[in-house]
């Protein structure tokens, strides 16, 4: 039930400034509304009391009346003034980090989202701590993506060749939908990810579970790069298909290429397919996947072909 | 004035061409303005049906579709970039500014024809084929433009073949409308008749006066980036690339050193104004229909006519209120929230003004009233769900949702394709010679704007919950919308039956070619413009006029106190039922 009520109008808000962003959004709806009826009760007033009856019906002069054509530039002037000098106090905490936010880099590419944190831990999700301002650091490999969560009320677009930055402040423990809303290209659908809001206590707990330890084996390793990539974007693990082949049983088969070749998915195969995706592609399947991984590092890789091997 | 008598009779012989010179390469400003209504009436059912396709997928994801399949997302991508294109530049402004401003701007200011009769015809022919390459692209490997109806960079950049077809066919688009604009932008100043100073203009010559020049001006700097966008494209320039993107095929092999945003602004620069190009001809239109209408003049027809100058400069200087979420800066950002609150108080005016008319009328509600009067609150929507929009911080969060999507349709479907319908069935009669049936009239508007209103109202609540525009499965994916898609199937059953509400319209227009639809009277609507009041025939012939008219009066002097006839045309020379002084002056 109370999942109803949030969506018909904006989501529950769960950031500091959410608040207001909202009651100046609810002020300008409601004097719309306001002017609305009245406009729309005047103009069909209008109608009715001055509907033609007869053919010798003549029209009632009507005089120009310079204060009403004055008020009608006075009244939406001095409503637009209000709006416009509360907006800007708003914008103005919208687009300033506090100096004391913590930083988390944000990279955005065709169609998931990789979230980097000071201790160097990565995931596909962004994770934050409650009551502490976050600052984000965004940056695109490919297009034009957009990073939005609705609850934040939090939008900024992550454009390739510059950095753009966007902050807030979580209010309450959850988890929020968190999604690209700049048209990026045929799976644009589905980039979508989810901001877990930890306790102060908790998300330094995440933190220390996110580090792998030195003797993880390459395979936990691999595990673990699986999620913070957001390989899981496109590759199940139960066997479902999704934008790629799952990993499921994957190793060890004899794939089909859409060039008509075939090969055994044995390490090299498994190799090239993580750092050269587009080489040969599985029949079924289209030439989706980014190159980015090319640039991952050797240990990385290897991690990744245990963790696909062993699954 | 010597010219003007001599050349209806030298057009006569114009009368005697084939059937190529007379319907497809004619000069006559009214034949290409039929011309373009019919085509852009074509496109604008074209466009709808792909929406019907996309509305289809909306309302149930993945369910075929009869003899198309399901939909992948590359088509429903395809239709949504293409159905914006086609809407915008192939329907809505050929039908505003080409149809009506060509056939109705040079009649209203007693011009013979347009000031450039062969650049007229070119304007036309550039549309056309502008529309044929956007319909080929269909058809090219990988299908039409994908990138949205916006080609941002550097996803546009990067896209399929379709993508170089969209810019080509913008281009000839574009050249289209700049030769249309020099034309529209002459004839208003150089041929008006005389008598017929500025302040007698009618209000919708103003409206296409202003139009003009927003498209001389804007279209330009578009033009130069469809090129730039070319040439990244076919050429390998980095106009609007990066240094160091990663696709799937790997990096991509450019120079870099671009800039994305470049592209965003070029193309604000033009699509905002034409946003206005989209609205102006429509308030144009219903300000004609009202006066009419209510019998009397338009309340405040100076300030409205300062308003749409207003409106018309102010619009260049409002355009990076689209861009408030690329991270331009707060300075900027504060410039173009200051711009975009000044420019709502002409358009309040404006509407406030047409509302006021109605004040002491007479009213008659004949069809293109209804349609008039249909307008007036739905554009008052599309404008009062535009303010948060205007404002960076609401903007923010309601940016690239559905709610955008519901506020700039309000603007342009139920408002001026509502006011477009009012200027067919409004000079239908003299287009055509023939009448339109009422009942029908009637039917088509009551189903068309209570459909319209049941679509697009629902997309502001879905807009409000989070739900993004150009998903293909419309937020299937997104759990937290689950309470709002359930409204799809409702809004698309809308769609189709707003389709459904243009069948009674398209039946009339078959209707109305029965003889017994033929006009009685010239002047049908007992207007006072000379539209209506100087052309004796219906159709207006070849020359427009029998004699050039001479204007002695403002154009709507409907109901003058103390004159005894229910209107004074504005050819109508002071205190005499006679003939005019232009009809002695040529007798003579």
């Amino acid at each position: 039930m109370m999942e109803d009520k949030q969506a018909l109008w904006l989501p529950e808000a769960a950031s500091t400034y959410a608040g207001s962003v909202d009651s100046l959004f609810y002020f300008i709806l409601v004097t719309s509304v306001i002017l609305f009826v009245g406009v729309v009760t005047t103009m069909v007033v209008f109608a009715w009391r001055f509907r033609r009856r007869s053919a010798a019906d003549r029209p009632v002069p009507v005089k120009e009346n310079k204060v009403i054509e004055a008020s009608w530039i006075l009244v939406p002037f001095i409503l637009v003034t209000i709006v416009f000098i509360w907006g800007f106090r708003v914008f103005i905490t919208m687009s300033v980090a506090p100096p004391n936010a913590m930083e988390i880099t944000v990279r955005a590419q065709k169609w998931s989202w990789l979230f980097e944190y000071p201790e160097g831990v990565r995931s596909n999700a962004l994770h934050v701590p409650v009551g502490r301002p976050v600052k984000l650091k965004m940056s695109s490999a490919d297009v034009l993506h957009s990073l939005y969560i609705p609850a934040f009320r939090t939008k900024q677009d992550v454009i390739p060749g510059r950095y753009t930055y966007a902050w807030f402040e979580a209010t309450r423990q959850d988890t929020f939908p968190l999604m690209c809303t700049e048209y990026c290209g045929q799976q644009h659908s589905t980039m979508l990810s989810s901001v877990v809001v930890h306790s102060q206590d908790g998300f330094e707990a995440w933190l220390q579970e996110s580090q792998l330890g030195t003797d993880a084996s390459p395979a936990e390793r691999g595990e673990a790069l699986y999620t913070q990539l957001g390989c899981l974007a496109c590759h199940s693990l139960d066997g479902t298909p999704g934008i790629g082949p799952s990993f499921e049983g994957l190793a060890a088969t004899e794939r089909a290429f859409t060039d008509g070749t075939r090969a055994v998915a044995d390490d090299n195969y498994l190799r090239e397919a993580i750092v050269a995706p587009a080489v040969r592609i599985v029949e079924g399947y289209d030439a989706l996947m980014p190159a980015t991984y090319a640039t991952l590092e050797p240990e990385e890789v290897d991690a990744l072909v245990a963790f696909i091997q062993e699954h | 004035m010597a010219d003007h008598h001599a050349a209806p009779h030298e057009a006569h012989a114009e009368h005697k061409a084939g059937f190529w010179r007379t319907y497809w390469f004619s000069t006559d400003h009214k034949v290409i303005g039929i011309q373009y209504g019919i085509t852009a009436l074509a496109f604008l059912l074209f466009g709808f049906i792909l929406m019907l396709l996309m509305r289809w997928q909306l309302a149930s994801p993945g369910v075929e579709i009869p003899f198309l399949g399901a939909l992948t997302p590359e088509m429903y991508n395809q239709f949504g970039a293409m159905h914006g294109t086609i809407m915008v530049f192939l329907g809505i402004v050929p039908l505003a500014v080409g149809a009506f401003g060509n056939y109705v701007v040079p009649l209203q200011i007693g011009a013979i024809d347009m000031a450039f009769p062969r650049l007229n015809m070119a304007s036309y022919h550039f549309f056309f084929w502008g529309g044929v390459v956007m319909l080929a692209s269909f058809f090219v490997p990988q299908g039409a433009a994908k990138a949205g109806w916006t080609s941002y960079p550097p996803l546009a950049d990067i896209e399929t073949m379709g993508q170089t077809m969209w810019l080509w066919g913008m281009v000839l688009l574009i050249t289209s409308s700049l030769l249309g604009a020099i034309n529209f932008i002459t004839t208003i100043v150089q041929l008006r008749t005389e008598g017929m100073t500025y302040f007698r203009m009618p209000f919708f010559v103003w409206a296409q006066f202003v139009t003009a020049f927003l498209l001389l001006l804007a279209f330009p700097p578009l033009e130069a980036a469809g090129f730039l966008q070319l040439a990244d494209r076919l050429l390998d320039t980095s106009f609007f690339l990066p240094s160091g993107l990663v696709t799937a095929d790997g990096p991509l092999d450019v120079s870099g050193g671009g800039s994305p945003l470049l592209w965003q602004h070029l193309f604000w620069f033009l699509a905002h104004p034409e946003v206005y190009v989209l609205i102006l001809p429509a308030m144009g239109i219903v300000a004609e229909v009202l006066a009419n209408n209510t019998r009397k003049p338009l309340w405040g027809f100076r300030l409205m006519v300062y308003s749409l100058i207003f409106l018309g400069i102010m619009s260049f200087i409002v355009w990076a209120h689209h861009m408030f979420i690329t991270g331009m800066g707060t300075a900027i950002s504060a410039f173009f929230q200051v711009t975009t609150m000044i420019i709502s108080i002409p358009s309040v005016i404006i509407l406030s003004a047409l509302i006021i008319t109605l004040r002491g009328g007479s009213i008659r509600f004949t069809v293109p009233m209804l349609f008039a009067l249909g307008f007036l609150p739905m554009f008052g929507i599309g404008g009062l769900t535009g303010l948060p929009l205007g404002l960076a911080p609401t903007d923010i969060p309601l940016h690239d949702t559905y709610y955008v999507i519901g506020h700039f349709h309000y603007v342009v479907a139920p408002g001026t394709i509502l006011a477009l319908f009012a200027g067919i069935y409004y000079w239908f009669p003299k287009m055509t010679g023939r009448t339109l049936n009422d009942t029908l009239g009637k039917v088509h508007f009551w189903g068309t704007i209570i459909s319209m209103n049941c679509i697009f109202f629902p997309m502001l609540i879905q807009g409000l919950a989070g739900v993004s525009r150009r998903l293909f499965d419309g937020g299937l994916a997104y759990s937290f919308s689950e309470p709002v898609l359930e409204y799809n199937m409702f809004m698309s059953i809308a769609a189709a039956a707003l389709f459904v509400f243009q069948v009674p319209f398209i039946v009339n227009l078959i209707m109305s070619l029965r003889k017994d639809r033929n006009v009685k009277k010239a002047n049908y609507w007992d207007a006072t413009t000379l539209d209506w009041s100087a052309t004796p025939l219906t159709p207006v012939a070849h020359g427009n006029f029998e004699t050039v008219p001479h204007v002695y009066r403002d154009p709507y002097e409907y109901s003058v106190p103390g004159s005894g006839v229910p209107f004074l045309s504005q050819d109508m020379a002071p205190q005499d039922d006679g003939p005019s002084e232009a009809t002695i002056e040529v007798v003579a």
